[in-house]
């Protein structure tokens, strides 16, 4: 097995006085999708925000690319390779499509990259809408065209590792089944990927494993077809049906 | 009032109101990218030009010192932050901006005698002294404040004015001064005289404008900077950290202040405390604009230029106090035409 790409230790969180993340450890490999599921509050998006430097952490490691990532710093980690599409997409609405993504190049323009058109193309034919709509202001979009933005703008910085959060919310079910399939895709660029859903079922789909976030704790994890058979998982995030 | 005079008045107007202008878009950046209202814009007005008349009797500005003492309080700070972060590789960059620049600036000064440069040198001089200090004043007063809600940045903003203003006297003295104009040209257009320096004036004002113009909507760092003003958790994730940002605003807002300063020179006095007016009254431009308009803001600060050159006219003795009396039926017209939005932080 590879050296995994992001390795989170004893990860813990807290506003305040109040701890939501306890002692969360979990593992993403290169060309790997995990997923961490779980209801909403468990922790997930504080989970993320802490392994980006948006939050400070109160205690824990994150370790990416095999190094200790001791600076609590957005733009370091960008610079590093690791990129969030978040769940408030968080986009530039004024500003069109095209400079939308072109600022997702921002930090390897600063780094001295000269290929943001080419990504550019690149990201244009995972998702043919962006570029019909590529002079329209980005608060114009639909929901579904706005987090395909907000996934084709992580993208243009080139990640190592892309890391989303909630690419499902508000979204028609058309819409979240077109967006999972780009995801599965976007694998076999040999993006790591670590995926944060409340939709179980269509996570756990196309992950390779799975990690449960329950009230700041990992519940369980294991790979995802385990996790899928899982009968506390079945009955808590899947419902009648099972697996399929 | 007969066609003559209402020309000449216009035509003062337009002047004064290109300056008010630049400042009127120097305080909208600033604000929408850091939040920070800046008081301390008309500082540099007067720094700029001042710096700009020390240099042409002969003296040596004390901007200089500011610069200096401003430059080593910056590299003491962040010097030894990165020696605490373990990130000694940008150490040099910070030793190179804070401490040798400001030694080369004072260097030339001192050795080069700028009384004999031609102006454009001594105005570039007077811009390289001035302009660092923009970005110096975000590091040292704004940027560890820089979560903090906009009401505290206004009273750190009043702070860092005043501070300034006794400065500016420390260094300049109580009188006033004029530099020499960029051109002794004028032109009978008319049977109105229109001087050299009016033009150059209005002509580098709409130069700058459109620099500015070209800079938001063209460049990668001007988009990065008003993608920080839309969405600065956005412009984060992005690698936009708020810190660049922050200090790239300033820079520009100093540069426009200490270039309006330098083009003021020659028609007004320029006193220590004169900037103070001047900025509030782009501030009063860039209210028009609701801190949001670039367009708005520049119209506006050219209608606060015309009608105080026309008050001045009809009643001299209240021309201020017309001119700020305008930002009253301004904020009831925008109260009630914007929707209010809730600030999402």
């Amino acid at each position: 097995m590879t050296d995994p790409i992001l390795e989170v230790n004893d990860l813990c969180v807290s506003y305040g006085k109040v701890e939501a993340l306890h002692h969360v450890s979990l593992k993403v490999r290169a060309g790997e999708i995990v997923t961490v599921i779980g209801p909403n509050g468990a922790g997930k998006t504080t989970m993320l925000s802490a392994i980006m430097g948006l939050l400070p952490r109160t205690r824990g490691e994150v370790r990416f690319l095999g190094e200790a990532q001791p600076a609590v710093e957005v733009e370091h980690m960008v610079a590093m390779g690791m990129n969030l599409v978040p769940e408030k997409r968080e986009l530039f609405g004024e500003m069109s499509v095209e400079d939308n993504l072109l600022l997702g190049a921002f930090m390897r323009h600063r780094l001295g990259f000269r290929d943001e058109r080419e990504t550019m193309e690149q990201v244009f034919a995972i998702f043919p809408r962006l570029k019909e709509r590529r002079q329209q202001h980005a608060g114009t979009l639909s929901g579904g065209e706005r987090q395909m933005l907000a996934v084709g703008r992580a993208l243009m910085a080139k990640p190592r590792l892309l890391m989303l959060d909630e690419p499902s919310l508000g979204l028609a079910p058309l819409i979240v089944r077109e967006i999972f399939h780009i995801i599965a895709d976007l694998k076999k660029t040999g993006v790591a990927i670590l995926l944060v859903e409340q939709n179980a079922r269509a996570a756990l789909q196309i992950a390779d494993y799975g990690y449960v976030l329950e009230t700041g704790e990992v519940a369980l994890e294991g790979p995802s077809d385990e996790l899928e058979d899982d009968p506390k998982v079945i009955e808590s995030y899947l419902g009648l049906g099972g697996k399929h | 009032m007969d066609l003559q005079i209402a020309l000449l008045l216009g035509q003062d107007g337009v002047v004064n109101g290109a300056i008010y202008a630049l400042l009127a878009l120097a305080l909208v950046l600033v604000f929408a990218v850091t939040r920070v209202i800046f008081i301390p814009q008309g500082e540099f007005v007067a720094f700029g030009a001042l710096t700009l008349a020390s240099f042409q009797v002969g003296r040596t500005p004390g901007t200089l010192w500011l610069l200096l003492g401003m430059g080593a309080a910056v590299a003491a700070i962040d010097i030894a932050l990165a020696l605490k972060s373990g990130a000694r590789r940008r150490i040099p960059q910070i030793a190179f901006w804070n401490l040798v620049y400001p030694l080369l600036a004072a260097g030339l000064v001192f050795f080069a005698n700028p009384q004999q440069w031609p102006l454009a040198l001594q105005v570039v001089a007077a811009l390289a002294i001035v302009v660092p200090l923009g970005p110096m004043i975000y590091r040292l007063a704004y940027q560890p404040l820089a979560e903090a809600t906009v009401l505290v940045l206004l009273i750190v903003s009043i702070a860092v004015h005043l501070t300034l203003v006794g400065l500016g006297l420390l260094f300049f003295g109580a009188e006033g001064s004029r530099t020499t104009p960029f051109s002794e040209a004028s032109f009978d257009l008319g049977g109105i005289i229109v001087n050299g320096q009016t033009l150059w004036v209005i002509g580098a004002s709409a130069v700058l404008i459109v620099v500015l113009y070209v800079f938001f909507e063209r460049t990668l760092y001007g988009k990065a900077l008003r993608a920080t003003a839309i969405n600065r958790t956005g412009a984060r994730l992005m690698g936009i950290s708020t810190v660049m940002a922050g200090k790239l605003s300033f820079l520009l807002a100093a540069a426009i202040g200490a270039f309006s300063g330098v083009l003021i020179a020659p028609i007004t006095t320029v006193y220590y405390d004169t900037g103070f007016l001047i900025g509030l009254k782009g501030f009063v431009g860039a209210i028009v604009g609701g801190l949001a308009s670039y367009p708005v803001a520049a119209a506006g600060a050219i209608l606060v230029g015309l009608l105080e050159s026309f008050s001045s006219f009809w009643a001299s003795a209240f021309k201020e106090v017309i001119v700020f009396t305008l930002i009253i039926p301004v904020l009831v017209w925008r109260s009630l035409t914007t929707h209010h939005v809730e600030e999402d932080e």
